[in-house]
């Protein structure tokens, strides 16, 4: 009898305090979510990204294997309408994006569950908040510049494929370029480029190349260096001065004719 | 000029200025200097004021150069950047980068002055292009201006690298890398390149010193050199007095243009303003050498689109180009792959400065010129320049090679063997196109001559035929379309003397016999109508 009320007394004692402890029934909500989220990115996979990548995501000749690249890469590639691809070549440009955030969100869900890898950051990581600009732009030069240059102007590399330029990109997208390595571009995980240097580099590329950047010279001709100003030299100031002299020389003391 | 004096006092007082002037003349003599330079001549042509382009740009560079080194201090030595500009608070910098960010947003015009200062270096450098050019294809560079081409083509030179080391000092991420690049053509040079850098740098690259040696280099040695030249190459010009070009009443003994005072003095002064006016105008404008933009230099950074200012431009485009060379032997390397640019570069400038030498050779003529050709009529020295021309913007889309590519989407492999290819090719089709251009330009010269001007007008003969009617030109057209003269190539007689002995010839007779025919043969000239065949023409037999 005694074996049994201390059988029974377990029991209680267990169950409540799993009824207290495991979030049930949110837990079973995001799960449906998720699930739901799931089937839904399969669907719009299946239609949009299989032709290239394969119907499980395994990829084929045409498109790489999509296990464990992780939510970033899918919100980065189909966020700036890199992806779906418009046709091969040296390198997938940006273009205008096709899904709502809804659906990369679907489709992100879908490509995380076939394995692990990085995931969307959160606003804290990416937002200006705490980060020191001057590091970030020393670690840009350090990592970053030797492709896109100085300030993120964008660069060339071998064969027609390029270092895109940074002005203007979402700073969320900045973030998951860094953590996934899209395309050609080397990946920075955590443990080269931590949380706080990826969040610094953000804030020193809004300071230098944002839409309220300053440039304190004037006309910043591109921001590209002495070839623009080079030609702007030659066209605008040594075609200035040549018309200038056509000018003077048409202007002068005419000897009278006698 | 004691009698001035002596009129003076006997007249009562003379105005302030004659007094100040005759005390001068007393001790400087200035009157009898003015007398004989007051009327000197000086044509009037645009294309003569290129120069002045040059002269005012380097007085304004000099100018604005002072007062940068007001501000700027040569130094390597290392501190924490504490000023205006918020994205490199706290970074490690050397003294010239702090001092030049100091310049940009602490002093007071600083910016200005020094985006005065580069644009104008960059003005400078492209003024002096076209003036050779110029002089180039007018051909004022024959006897007795060889030397003054000398001058002018070293002046060149010399402002390349003031510029580069102007540039350079201050020891941002893009001038260091440039200078890093320069260290590496130096290294490459076999036997003695480790040791050049080593002197230059004293000790490894960096080091603590280049910015202090270049800054006397760049303020006071090249810059002396320059004004030295630049005098010289003034005093030479009012030597040799200037070219003109052929006209009416315009000899090889004379010169019809303006006196100096007060027309031309004028004129010069008042084109002085307007070349800093416009100058100041794009520094005001545009930005140049945003070094805040690229930060402070550090040897183990580096950015993409690190090109020299556009006048180093070939020789970048000598380095992207080249294959990647190198000879391994008994532990050393031989890096042919920067050594073969770092030989090339001179001789690119070589090329175009001792053309005028290789011309007089080939002509022979000894006598002295002061009317200028027409490009046209110089057809095989035009395409030479043209070739020459072309050669050099070749090498500067190479030095460009991955902002061509970023900018018309093409692949900078692509562009690289285009360089590669368009080294050897570009000049000789360009130099081919060019003399056809000059010979259809001559037959058309002669045309105008022969038949006239067409005058747009058709008419219908009563036969039905129709014609247009040309216009003869008028009698200084006709002498300014003639007046050039046509060199017979070089004879070298034949091969044997009377007795069918082969005669002894040089080789380099021979060679000047040949390219005395390709200057002046039958395919390189046309050749210009003769009084006899104008009257032939004009006297009305026969219908043309």
């Amino acid at each position: 009898m005694a074996a049994l009320v201390v059988l029974l007394l377990a029991l209680a004692c267990t169950g409540g305090l799993y009824a207290a402890f495991a979030p049930a029934s949110k837990a079973q909500a995001d799960e449906t979510a998720q699930s739901l989220a799931i089937d839904e990115g399969k669907k719009l996979f299946s239609v949009g990204c299989a032709s290239c990548h394969g119907t499980g995501g395994q990829g084929t000749s045409d498109g790489p294997s999509l296990v464990g690249v992780g939510s970033a890469a899918v919100d980065f590639q189909v966020g700036t309408g890199r992806m779906p691809a418009q046709q091969p070549g040296a390198q997938i440009p940006r273009k205008k994006v096709i899904y709502t955030q809804a659906e990369i969100d679907q489709l992100a869900a879908y490509i995380s569950s076939l394995g692990a890898g990085p995931s969307v950051p959160t606003k804290e990581q990416y937002g200006p908040e705490g980060a020191d600009i001057a590091n970030g732009g020393e670690l840009f030069r350090t990592n970053c510049a030797q492709c896109h240059n100085f300030t993120g102007k964008g660069g060339a590399l071998t064969h027609g494929k390029f270092a895109p330029s940074l002005e203007g990109v979402d700073p969320k997208h900045i973030y998951e370029a860094m953590q996934t390595g899209p395309q050609n571009m080397p990946a920075f995980p955590d443990t080269t480029l931590s949380d706080q240097n990826k969040k610094d580099i953000i804030a020193y590329l809004h300071a230098v190349n944002g839409d309220d950047t300053e440039s304190p010279g004037g006309l910043e001709l591109g921001g590209l260096g002495p070839v623009s100003e080079g030609l702007f030299a030659w066209i605008f100031g040594l075609g200035a001065l040549i018309a200038v002299a056509v000018w003077v020389a048409a202007r002068t003391a005419k000897a009278k004719k006698s | 000029m004691s009698t001035n004096d002596t009129t003076a006092t006997r007249r009562g007082k003379a105005p302030a200025g004659e007094r100040v002037a005759d005390w001068a003349d007393g001790r400087l003599g200035i009157y009898s200097l003015a007398k004989t330079n007051m009327r000197k001549i000086f044509p009037d042509h645009w294309s003569f004021m290129l120069g002045e382009v040059c002269l005012y740009s380097f007085i304004i560079i000099i100018l604005t150069g002072v007062y940068l080194t007001l501000f700027f201090h040569p130094s390597m030595n290392e501190v924490e950047y504490h000023g205006s500009y918020i994205p490199l608070q706290g970074q490690m910098m050397s003294e010239a980068f702090n001092s030049t960010m100091h310049i940009s947003f602490d002093v007071r015009g600083g910016l200005l002055i020094r985006q005065i200062h580069h644009w104008a270096a960059l003005i400078f450098l492209a003024g002096m292009f076209v003036h050779m050019m110029r002089v180039f294809f007018t051909g004022a560079f024959r006897k007795p201006r060889e030397v003054n081409w000398l001058f002018g083509f070293l002046l060149l030179v010399l402002g390349m690298f003031t510029g580069f080391t102007g540039y350079s000092l201050p020891d941002d991420l893009l001038s260091g890398t440039g200078v890093r690049f320069m260290e590496g053509a130096i290294l490459s040079v076999p036997i003695v390149g480790t040791y050049l850098s080593m002197f230059l740098f004293g000790g490894e690259f960096p080091g603590g010193d280049f910015v202090a040696r270049f800054y006397s280099i760049h303020i006071l040695l090249l810059p002396g050199i320059m004004l030295g030249l630049l005098v010289g190459h003034l005093i030479l010009v009012f030597y040799h007095k200037h070219t003109q070009f052929a006209g009416p009443g315009r000899t090889n003994n004379n010169v019809v243009g303006m006196p100096l005072l007060p027309v031309y003095m004028a004129k010069a002064g008042g084109f002085f303003f307007l070349v800093f006016g416009v100058i100041a105008a794009i520094a005001a404008i545009a930005s140049i050498n945003p070094i805040w933009t690229m930060g402070p230099y550090r040897p183990d950074m580096v950015s993409t689109g690190a090109q020299p200012d556009w006048y180093m431009g070939f020789s970048e485009g000598l380095i992207r180009v080249m294959p990647g060379w190198e000879i391994n032997l008994w532990g050393h390397t031989l890096v042919l792959g920067v050594f073969i640019p770092l030989v090339i570069f001179p001789l690119v400038l070589v090329a175009i400065a001792v053309y005028p030498f290789v011309e007089a050779w080939v002509t022979g003529d000894r006598r002295e010129h002061h009317i200028l050709d027409r490009p046209r009529n110089a057809p095989t020295r035009t395409a030479f320049g043209a070739a020459w021309v072309s050669w050099y913007f070749v090498l500067m889309i190479g030095g460009g090679n991955d902002l061509w590519a970023t900018h018309f989407h093409l692949s900078i492999n692509s562009i690289t063997w285009f360089v590669r290819v368009g080294f050897f090719v570009v000049p000789v089709l360009v130099f081919l196109a060019t003399k056809r251009m000059c010979l259809g330009l001559q037959r058309r010269d002669r045309d105008k001559v022969l038949h006239g001007r067409e005058s747009g007008i058709i008419k219908r003969l009563p036969h039905g035929e129709f014609i247009e009617v040309h216009e003869p030109l008028s009698q200084d057209a006709l002498h300014t379309l003639t007046a050039h003269e046509q060199y017979k190539p070089l004879e070298i007689g034949p091969t044997t003397d009377d007795n069918g002995v082969e005669r002894k010839l040089k080789g380099s007779q021979k060679l000047r016999a040949k390219l005395s025919e390709a200057y002046f043969g039958d395919e390189s000239q046309i050749s210009k109508p003769t009084v006899e065949e104008y009257k032939e023409i004009t006297s009305g037999h026969g219908h043309h």
